[in-house]
This record gives C-alpha cells, structure tokens and sequence, in this order.
C-alpha cells in the first residue's frame, strides 16, 4: 500500500513523544514545553493533511488497516493499529487543526500560569490519544484511548485544583463517564464472546451474514452507553456544563470539539452494528433529539458565559446524535466537523473576553465590548451566526442536512424537535451576543483587544467556519457525502422549503432576540416576572444535579449506612465475639490453677490412676 | 510363706499413705516426711524384687542405697527451704504460699 498511509501510525505518537519529553526533561522550561507541544501537533496537522490529499484523490470506500497483534490468546485476538479511511481521516483534521490553534492561543491564554509547562504536556497527551481514538482499528484500542482522553479530561477540569469547584467537577466529570464507559466495556466484551475478534473490519464482515440478530439488541444498548456518557447526552449531561470549570482553551478543545465528539464518532464507525438494530436505533434518536431540546431550553436563561456555550455544546451533540440514531450517518459527521470549528472559535471567543475581563464571566457584567474588541466580536458573531444556521455559514449546510433526514425518516416528532431547537440556538446564541457585546458597559475594567496570538487562532477558525460547510453542501456536489458513507446510510435530495424553514426559524430567533435585549422593546424583567415558574425550573436545569444529589443521599449514603452497620455489628461482632470468647475461656479456666503444688499433685495422680486403669482394662480385653 | 506380693503389698501401702499425705496435709513438714514414705515403699520394692526374681546379683539394694542418699540431700534441702519460707512468712502452712494464686 501507499508510503504516506504506512507510515500515518506517526501521528499520534508524536503528540505522546512531545507529552514524555516534556514530563521528564522540560518541566522546569515552560517555553520550551510549549514549542515542543506545537511543533509535535504542528507536525502531526501536516501530516494529516498528507494522509488527506492521499485518501481524497482515492476512491470512496477504499479503508487501509495496518495492524499489530496486541493481545492474543484462544478465542479473543486484539490488534493495535490504524484504520484509514474518509471517516477517520475528516476527524483527522479536525482534530489537529483545532488542537494546534488551541495551544497556540492557549500561548496567550495561560501565559505566567505557575502550571504552564505540565497544561502543554496534557494537552499533548490529549491530542495524541484523541488522534489514536480517531486511527484505532478496533474496540479494544478504542477503549484504551477512551480512557486515556477521559483521563485528560479529568487532568484538564481540574488543573486549576486549588479551587474547591475545579476539583468537585473533576471528579464528577470522571465518575460520571465511569458509569457510561461500564455499559461500554461490557457491550465490547460482549462482542469479544461472541466473535472473539474486535477488529471493525471483521466484525462487519462476520455481522454482513449473521442470522441471530436479536443477539445484536442488548450489544447495541451497552455500546452506546459509552457515547452516552462521553457525548454527554441525557440522563449522563451532567458533567459537561461543570467541565467549564477547566481554563477555557481546554473547553474550547476537549468539551466542545473533540473529545466529546468522540461518542458521535464512535456512534459512526461502528454504524455497522447500530444499524443493524432498529430498536437501538429509534432509541439513540429519541436520546440525542431530547438532549438537543432539554439543553437548548436551559440554554436560554444561563447567566455565566461559558455555560450558555457548554449547554449549546450538548443540544448541539444531541442533534448529532439524533442524526445517527435516523441513520443520517453522513449528516452527524458533517454537522461533527462544522460544530467543532464554530464552538471552538466560540469558546475561544468568550476565553479572549473573560482574559480581558480578568476572569469575568457572567454576561449580564459585560457588554459594550464591540467597539474595545473588535476581533474577538466579529469572529464571534460569525461563529454565532454560523452555530445558529444562517446561510451560507457552515453551520447551515450541516444543520440542514440533519434536518433533512429527520424529515426524510418521516418522524415528524424528529424534525420538529430540530427545528424548535434550531430557533432556541439563534435566540440564546443572539441574547448572549446583544447582552455581552453590544449594548452599554457594565463593567469598570478597561477592556482590550487580546494579543495576536490568541486573535489570529480566531480569525483562521472563523474562516473554517464561514467555509467548512461548503464540503457537503450541494453547491459543490455534496463532496462530504460522496466519501463519507456505509451501508445503510440514507442520502436525500435537497430541499429547498425545509432550507428556508430552517434559516427563517433561525433569523426569527435572532430577530426576538433583537427585540427583547438589545431594543429592549419587550423588557426581559417582566418576561422573568411573568414566566417565574418557567423560569426557576430552567435557570435551576430542572433540577437534574438536586435530584442526583438526593438520590445519591438515599441510594449510595443508605447503602454506606447498611454495610457500616453490617461492618460494625456483624464483621467486627464476630471478630469481637471471639476474642470475647478467648478470653472468658481464660478467665475460667483460670480457677483450676489455684497456685498450690499439692492440687497440681492431685492432678498428677488422678493422670496417673486413669492412665493405669485404662491400661488395665485395654489388658484384660485383650486377654479375655 | 511370705512370698514377694506380701511385700509388694506392704509397698504398695506405704506408698498409699505417702501419697495421701502430700495430697491432704498442710503442714510443709509432714508432707516431706510423706514423701520420704513413698521413696521408703520404693526401696521396699526394689530390694523384695531383687531378692526374688534375680537373688545372685544386688542390683537393687544399690539402687535403694543410691534412693537413700538421694533422699537425705533431698530431706535437707526440703527442710532449708521450708525454714526459708518459715522466716519470711511466719508460717509452714502450705495454704499461705499463695504468691502464685491467681
């Protein structure tokens, strides 16, 4: 096979190689540890782009497996290796572009931070086991570096551990994910029975003529537990809007573009088997579609900047996930790619405005920001307008194409869902942008516009999300569609009325919240006032992390309550009980050692007369 | 005739009464005369069984002379203890050594 495939394996090690070479020799030399870390994602974007240029001037369809034997033994062989092909190589590039302009803005961002050599060897291994996420060739790679990025998550949220927040929401963060990647690994295990091999290549292959479908059903569901959790959908969300404690690069990088796309990737690659199971399917739908709308919803009246932004990531998976879940395979991964761009461009957006607020993050604090900013506001109303569907911004064409297919399915439920949520982005997205950008100061920092090296990560990502979306847009033929596909996967013609819903459901969005915030025609007081109930049950996020809390006060603390009884009373009891009885046995026994020599003799003798009598006896026995 | 199971008697009672005077006396000095008893009965033994069993050889008034001499070492060390205890404790009463009780 091709030279430049053969040697891809490269990409992801030389982000791991910058992580080990800056923990053991540069510690002590942060700017070093920052080149170090941007040369090895520099070099590893470049080659991506290699990797690209080869497999786009190929046929669709053509994959490339290189693989090493990793674990083997009877019934159950895992391979460590890389699969190439346009799937992962569109992650591919995403990945690197968005990791790059992250630690080159993240150069500004985290400058005189007391940990800045140790943040750039996270980020590094961050990239590299996101990029071996992306290359693995199998569910068991797969799983390792599963965990390794929800390992970098953890290490990320929490890098400012000093704050009691930052440390809580690590940790929720982390045990969170633990709960979703246990369905994930028995669902891998699960195939590991079955078909003692977990190589995708093969198990599609073994899974193209398998008759026992049903035993597909319970798979399917522990499978996407795992991008339950990762993805942060439904009952498992709620890790990802306290992840914002982590500085702002990290939820620009890991908690809007990358790491939690990993489900919806994971969702994809192995398509094969989800698509195989339609009650799975209509399941994931229905998951991501109420994710989108009950993240959406909460969205709407969030005050903390950041917060707006990590709700709007979760609505947003959820639309990919519900594309996956109506077999709109290609529409997620279109709508995966466009999202990464914007959201980051967003969260660098709202990282270079809380920097120049020094640490101010609730909007309602900020405003009349343009004239002081104008980077930062102009690239983040282009990725606004882009995340909210505005033609021709990226986020449109993709946006579209997840409605289309909702439509296509014919579950109007779906694509009624999408286009309420479609309308809530462009309303929270415009509130956020006409309160904190625009309007009159309310804050007495002089605000300035951020150095070059965190404006010019902004600019080139507000160019990829003015043009991402040209790739699948039927201006140039869907080229996205042409080579992102499988089996399976439904392709529908263009719409021409669903795209002007869709963009008129947006601009009215973004034309209310005009009116209310920055006309203020409608006063947004008295709309609190009036809609108080509404209004609490959302801003309160329906109350899912009370609700947590308490049942794990009844649940987990009562069940800590029954084994420290059954600890205390029974383990400990009879531990006690027959040290207890030792001892009485001692104390009584005690009594037949008065001291005297004489009843010691008395003893003696008795011995002595038994042992003769029984001799005696055992004698004339014998005799008689 | 006097045969050797009357004098294996005779030891036998004599041994007895030792015994049940170290077990039931409390006087220090009387039970290391009851002693002396039962060492006595062995002697008994030793010389009677001898005379009858092997009469050419005297194994076994050596032995009860070897006793003999055991006995009075013994007699004087039992008695210089007792005297030991007499002087700290004002008493020969064996029921008053009870350092050791529990």
């Amino acid at each position: 096979m091709n030279q430049i495939l053969q040697g891809a394996w490269i990409i992801p090690v030389l982000p791991l190689l910058a992580f080990v070479i800056i923990g053991m020799f540069l510690h002590r030399w942060p700017k070093w540890a920052a080149t170090v870390s941007i040369l090895a994602i520099g070099l590893a974007m470049l080659y991506s782009l290699l990797v690209a240029l080869e497999v786009f001037s190929a046929q669709p369809g053509e994959v490339f497996v290189m693989a090493v034997p990793w674990l083997n033994m009877p019934g159950l062989q895992v391979n460590m290796g890389i699969l190439i092909d346009p799937l992962s190589t569109v992650m591919l590039l995403v990945v690197t572009i968005v990791a790059l302009l992250v630690q080159v803005y993240s150069l500004g961002y985290m400058e005189g931070d007391p940990g800045f050599a140790s943040y750039f060897a996270y980020q590094s291994i961050f990239a590299g086991s996101m990029l071996g996420l992306v290359l693995s060739s199998n569910f068991g790679q797969v799983f390792v570096f599963w965990e390794l990025v929800g390992l970098c998550s953890y290490l990320l949220i929490g890098f400012w551990f000093e704050r009691e927040s930052a440390k809580e929401a690590a940790k929720k963060a982390f045990i969170t994910n633990r709960v979703g990647d246990f369905g994930f690994l028995l669902g891998i295990l699960f195939l590991a029975v079955l078909f003692g091999n977990l190589d995708y290549a093969t198990l599609e292959a073994r899974l193209a003529n398998y008759q026992n479908l049903a035993v597909l059903i319970p798979i399917a569901f522990l499978l996407f537990a795992g991008p339950i959790g990762k993805s942060a959908q439904f009952p498992l969300h709620v890790w990802l809007p306290d992840a914002m404690e982590g500085p702002t690069p990290v939820s620009a990088l890991i908690h809007a573009a990358t790491m939690v796309a990993a489900g919806v990737y994971l969702l994809a690659r192995a398509f094969f088997i989800f698509s195989a199971v339609p009650q799975a399917m209509l399941f994931i739908a229905a998951v991501g579609g109420f994710t989108a709308l009950f993240a959406a919803s909460i969205a709407l009246v969030q005050d903390d900047i950041k917060r707006i932004l990590a709700y709007s990531t979760l609505s947003q998976l959820g639309y990919m996930v519900m594309a996956l879940g109506i077999g709109a395979m290609t529409a997620g991964m279109f709508h995966l790619m466009t999202h990464a761009f914007f959201k980051s461009l967003l969260f660098l957006g709202a990282g270079s405005v809380i920097h120049a607020l020094n640490g101010e993050q609730n909007i309602w604090k900020m405003g009349g920001l343009a004239p002081k900013m104008p980077v930062t506001t102009w690239t983040f109303v282009i990725g606004a307008l882009a995340l909210a569907g505005i033609p021709p911004l990226s986020g449109f064409w993709s946006k579209d194409e997840i409605l289309l297919g909702a439509y296509a399915s014919g579950n109007m439920l779906l694509y009624g869902l999408g286009s309420i949520v479609a309308f809530m982005t462009a309303f929270y997205m415009f509130r956020l942008i006409f309160v904190a950008f625009f309007g009159s100061s309310k804050h007495d920092r002089h605000a300035h516009e951020s150095k070059p090296v965190m404006t010019v990560p902004l600019l080139v990502l507000a160019v990829l999300s003015f043009g991402a979306g040209f790739v699948g847009s039927p201006l140039m033929g869907n080229v996205f569609a042409h080579y992102i596909t499988a089996p399976g996967v439904l392709h529908h013609q263009p719409n021409v009325s669903i795209m002007a819903i869709s963009s008129l459901l947006a601009m009215a969005g973004i034309a209310l919240a005009w009116i209310i915030y920055q006309k203020q025609a409608i006063s947004h007081l008295s709309l609190r006032r009036r809609w108080a109930g509404v209004y609490q049950l959302l801003y309160h996020k329906y109350y899912i992390d009370e609700l947590y809390a308490r049942l794990a006060a009844v649940f987990v603390d009562g069940t800590a309550r029954v084994l420290e009884w059954v600890d205390l009373r029974i383990v400990n009891g009879a531990v006690n009980g027959l040290a207890y009885l030792t001892a009485w046995t001692g104390r009584t026994l005690r009594y037949t050692e008065d001291g005297q020599v004489q009843t010691y003799a008395l003893y003696l003798f008795a011995g002595v007369v038994v042992i003769l009598i029984s001799a005696l006896l055992v004698v004339y026995t014998a005799l008689a | 005739m006097i045969g050797l199971t009357h004098y294996m008697i005779l030891s036998s009672l004599l041994f007895g009464i030792g015994v049940y005077g170290v077990l039931s006396k409390r006087n220090a000095v009387a039970i290391l005369m009851s002693v002396e008893l039962m060492l006595n009965a062995v002697n008994i033994n030793f010389v009677a069984i001898n005379r009858f069993i092997n009469p050419d050889q005297v194994v076994g008034q050596l032995f009860a002379i070897v006793v003999i001499v055991v006995a009075a070492a013994e007699v004087s060390v039992g008695l210089a203890l007792i005297i030991s205890i007499y002087r700290h404790r004002k008493s020969v009463n064996l029921s008053d050594f009870n350092l050791l009780k529990w």
